[in-house]
């Protein structure tokens, strides 16, 4: 991950110059942090620095350890390893009493006994405020919510938008260094939301304090944020402005978890000159080397379509067409089997030949985070080899006595998933689907807790549960 | 018919209650005599008329409930809270051992509280019949209080911190105030346990004199014949714990309307 090193190294020196001129402009740094549970890592080697003033989000999928990361900075969880600081104080041990920032909850956690004042006035009260500060202060808070004359009211009589509200002026009011914000809008409907969003970009604005800001939606991510964060699997993914993140996703997940999008396997050529879906393009990127396998990931709304004519670049026949509102939402097979999302103002019903275009400027290419299956494994004799906790047999080895420490490849299409899991050798469950235009890429976690890659033209399901099998012949085993 | 037979086990579950009731509006000394209504049993309760040991043992009575009810209400709401944080196996685990002392016998709770203090050489007396009754009365907090903490909303505690309460600032502004209708149900149960209990009781009053309600008016009817004026004060105490039990069930039926609402 160059890129991201780069943001590490320059936010590293920019800590040291914060140091040296006795003012950090970092408000929060999240140094390899790692969290686990039992002995599965929630949080792997999490580094963030977050800059005073910004509206950073954590995007990922369920599971990928973003409250988790978000609890650590607010103090309800602390880490296993690493070190949290805000505001150039070390907080990793802190309890949450005492860190200078405040929670916006999901599901609100307004205190049904008290009434929206005494909500919003908690935080004052256990500093001890003289009463008239106070009020005051509650009365601006509402004020900056929009709920002015909602002090008396009982919370429990206050619609979710409303208590929402209560619930953010209920921790603005204490004037927090930092505003966590753990899916606040998730319990809101669209209409509600999409207006909630617009009012906390505003409330960012006018306080100017630094929101984190936890949320799943990768729209509302886009909207909202100065810088996106996203994770996965506990690892942060990729750390990027909106723009970034949606127009150079560093690797195919980021690219499928932002919007929609066509992503093949491909081969880089030479720089400039990329070939996928049997056919070569210009594109812009360079520096991968030659005859590179990389993956290339294509924006709907970048492919042109028209009728078939000289300019195409590819052909196929339109297999479905569906009307979304602003465009037409197609897909398109070409004669040898590449399938592709299409996004056009004009509609091409389904079974009408067309022809596809794509400019060099928006074909992105990525480098391959792997080209195929790799494995810590022990040779048990020359025909047997041990790794993911079985042992299988292989082709015969010779040169390498048994007992030694191998490396283990097998390439992504010759693992064979079965629908009985007592057919495979091994078993495990589908936990992330990528459609690469022509078949899936599926990762498999295995009951050996690590995970296994595969090609293959059936359709499974997230969370199946699969058995696993190899061919002997398909096991290369190279001295480690 | 099945309202007849409804009305018929009505009356047959009553009928002592009703007798008793009915015979403490009238003078006669025996029980079963009528000799025409009077109140004359209730003002010579009140009066003082009757023996010192009576109302010493009522007085007993209400304030080993009272005490027990109020320490059995705290410890078995700090449990709850201890119970409901657990991993959800050691919850289960736990809440089932909670379960065993209701289920399990009286005269057993008795015994084993008997031998217990025996063996530990404690004196019997005010504080074992004390002791004993939290014994019993607590797991019933702990079931009355448990249901409001799962009502409750699971991050409220950690937004009271987020705030900048400590833990023991969050507990007693935030989760107290949120169990305390199951604190009160689960007080008014222990407090009527606890009057009512004789068997517990027996084994663990000792024998220096003391005396409940309960185990004076065993005493009494074992000497032959009761006195009259136990009449009117178990209509009195019936009709107490009829109502706290009516006061109990009201409340019950609010939590469930406000759930649904």
């Amino acid at each position: 991950m160059p890129l991201f090193r780069e943001a590490y190294g320059l936010l590293f020196n920019l800590i040291v110059w914060g140091y040296i001129m006795q003012k950090s402009d970092c408000i929060i740094s999240v140094e390899h942090v790692y969290k686990y549970y039992g002995e599965k890592a929630v949080l792997n080697d999490v580094n963030l620095f977050v800059r005073k003033g910004e509206f950073v989000t954590i995007l990922g999928p369920s599971g990928c350890g973003k409250t988790t990361l978000l609890r650590l900075i607010a103090g309800f969880q602390t880490a296993s390893e690493g070190e949290i600081s805000i505001a150039g104080m070390e907080i990793t041990q802190t309890p949450p009493h005492k860190r200078p920032v405040n929670t916006v909850f999901q599901k609100y956690a307004l205190f049904p006994h008290l009434n929206v004042f005494n909500n919003i006035a908690f935080g004052l009260k256990l500093k001890k405020m003289p009463s008239a500060t106070i009020e005051k202060k509650v009365k601006q808070a509402l004020k900056m919510v929009g709920m002015t004359d909602y002090e008396d009211r009982d919370v429990d009589s206050l619609s979710g938008g409303q208590q929402q509200r209560v619930a953010i002026a209920r921790a603005i009011v204490n004037e927090p260094e930092v505003l966590l914000l753990d899916e606040p809008l998730a319990a809101l409907d669209l209409k509600m939301r999409k207006d909630m969003q617009m009012e906390l970009k505003e409330m960012h604005k006018s306080l100017g304090i630094t929101f984190v800001y936890v949320t799943h939606d990768q729209e509302e991510a886009l909207t909202l944020s100065d810088t996106i964060v996203v994770m996965s699997e506990g690892k942060i993914q990729q750390i990027g402005t909106p723009m970034d993140i949606y127009n150079e996703p560093i690797n195919s997940f980021v690219a499928d978890f932002i919007g929609e999008s066509n992503i093949l396997n491909g081969v880089m050529i030479k720089d400039k000159r990329v070939s996928f879906a049997g056919h070569e393009f210009e594109c812009v990127d360079e520096g991968f080397g030659e005859n590179a396998p990389v993956d290339v990931v294509i924006r709907p709304e970048d492919i042109y379509i028209f009728e078939p004519s000289e300019a195409a670049m590819l052909t196929g026949t339109v297999t479905s067409s569906i009307f979304k509102g602003v465009h037409f939402e197609m897909m398109v097979q070409t004669p040898n089997g590449y399938e592709f999302m299409v996004q056009d103002y004009h509609c091409f019903e389904a079974g009408a030949e067309v022809g596809l275009l794509v400019k060099p400027f928006d074909i992105h290419v990525m480098k391959k985070e792997r080209t195929c299956n790799t494995f810590d494994g022990k040779l048990v004799d020359s025909t047997h080899v041990e790794f993911l906790g079985c042992v299988f047999e292989c082709k015969e080895v010779t040169g390498i006595e048994p007992e030694t420490p191998v490396k283990v490849e097998i390439d992504f299409q010759d693992v064979i998933l079965e629908d009985n899991e007592e057919d495979g050798k091994l078993t495990g469950a589908v936990k992330f689907i990528l459609y690469k235009g022509n078949h899936y890429h599926l990762t498999v976690f295995t009951d050996w807790d690590e995970d296994i890659f595969v090609d293959t033209n059936d359709v499974w399901d997230d969370g199946d549960r699969v058995g696993i099998t190899i061919a002997p012949e398909n096991i290369r085993i190279v001295h480690s | 018919m099945a309202k007849a037979y409804l009305w018929l086990l009505l009356v047959l579950l009553y009928a002592p209650i009703l007798i008793i009731m009915i015979f403490s509006f009238t003078e006669a000394k025996v029980l079963g005599n009528w000799t025409g209504f009077s109140t004359k049993l209730y003002s010579s309760l009140f009066a003082g008329n009757v023996q010192h040991s009576l109302i010493s043992a009522l007085w007993n009575t209400f304030a080993i409930a009272m005490l027990a009810a109020t320490i059995s209400t705290l410890l078995g709401s700090i449990a709850a809270i201890g119970i409901f944080n657990l991993r959800s196996g050691a919850r289960q685990t736990i809440n089932f051992v909670n379960a065993i002392p209701m289920m399990n016998a009286d005269i057993i709770t008795g015994i084993s509280l008997f031998l217990l203090f025996v063996s530990f050489g404690i004196s019997q007396g005010f504080t074992t019949v004390v002791l004993a009754h939290i014994t019993f009365c607590t797991p019933y907090v702990v079931l009355s209080v448990m249901p409001r903490l799962k009502k409750m909303n699971q991050n409220v505690y950690e937004a009271a911190l987020d705030l900048g309460a400590t833990p023991f600032q969050a507990l007693h502004k935030v989760i107290f105030p949120e169990i305390r209708p199951g604190m009160i149900s689960g007080f008014i149960l222990a407090f009527t346990l606890s009057i009512d209990d004789f068997a517990v009781t027996i084994f663990t009053i000792g024998n220096e004199g003391l005396e409940t309600l309960s185990t004076f008016i065993y005493a009494d009817a074992r000497k032959g014949g009761l006195t009259p004026e136990l009449r009117p004060l178990s209509t009195i105490i019936f009709v107490t714990v009829l109502v706290l039990l009516i006061v109990i069930n009201k409340r019950a039926e609010k939590q469930k309307t406000d759930k649904i609402r």
